[in-house]
């Protein structure tokens, strides 16, 4: 039998992975992959609390989460698409327009 | 013994290719390794007895969220990708910022206290199939928060449509 900190430890892993990459990657696309990377990891720590706990909340709270990173997917890379169209850039520190 | 080698399998593979998307210089590279990613969770989920969560995980990650970003990088130029620098300056900082994280998590990890078990045992879910005993649950006790979700998922719909539609001339 797997212990449950296991799956937390994997899970916190993964997810510092992903902050990681959010913070150090100059390119928005790899940065939204991060964040996916992170939902897939706080995904990882609720599927297995609801295993060791026997209670179906955490697999809700799963779906309900995939239904948001969807959503964010699809209105994160339409943000990518009209400011590639209006600036042609990808990269975080050449869009500096609100920089005071 | 087979389980752990199984979970430490994939613990190995999920840890390993976080880091290879995070590297990797050209996009298309990372959508790929981010596609073996996600089934190893999926298969990390078909250990924890949720079969359902798993298919979907490969059907709505790998099949539908992974498809929307390789059109996504279609459009951008990967030549100037492949040449341009990889991470901001003060990369180490960041670095030492989700390090430091991962230590104060990993730290408390051993302070974690369960708290009570719910119904749902293993017997109880084998007897009723995992997909009705979740439908039950999300349709009888989650259902004003499953409608919402779908209003976050029009938002999406239509937030996406105007963010990306070509602006017509005479709206200027």
């Amino acid at each position: 039998m797997v212990p449950l900190s296991w799956y937390i430890g994997l899970s916190a892993i993964v997810f510092t992975i992903g902050m990681i990459g959010f913070i150090i990657r100059r390119n928005i696309i790899i940065m939204l992959m991060s964040i996916e990377l992170m939902l897939n990891a706080v995904n990882i720590s609720l599927v297995a609390f609801s295993h060791y706990l026997q209670d179906f909340r955490g697999q809700i709270f799963v779906i309900f989460i995939i239904t948001v990173a969807a959503a964010e997917a699809a209105i994160g890379l339409a943000i990518l698409v009209a400011l590639f169209k209006n600036k042609s850039a990808v990269h975080t520190d050449e869009i500096m327009e609100m920089k005071g | 013994m087979l389980p752990i080698l199984f979970f430490l399998y994939h613990a190995v593979v999920i840890i390993a290719l976080s880091i290879v998307i995070i590297t990797r210089r050209n996009p298309v590279h990372s959508v790929l390794w981010m596609l073996v990613l996600f089934f190893h969770i999926a298969g990390l989920y078909l250990f924890l007895n949720a079969e359902f969560l798993a298919a979907v995980q490969v059907i709505l990650y790998a099949g539908a969220i992974l498809v929307l970003f390789l059109f996504v990088i279609m459009m951008l130029n990967i030549k100037h990708e492949l040449n341009a620098d990889l991470s901001i300056g003060e990369w180490p900082i960041g670095v030492a910022i989700g390090l430091s994280v991962m230590t104060l998590t990993v730290l408390g990890i051993g302070k974690f206290v369960p708290g009570p078990m719910g119904q749902a045992s293993i017997e109880a879910v084998k007897a009723e199939t995992h997909t009705k005993a979740i439908g039950r649950v999300l349709y009888m006790d989650y259902l004003f928060p499953f409608e919402l979700a779908s209003i976050i998922l029009l938002i999406a719909i239509v937030g996406a449509i105007v963010l990306a539609k070509k602006e017509k001339a005479s709206d200027r």
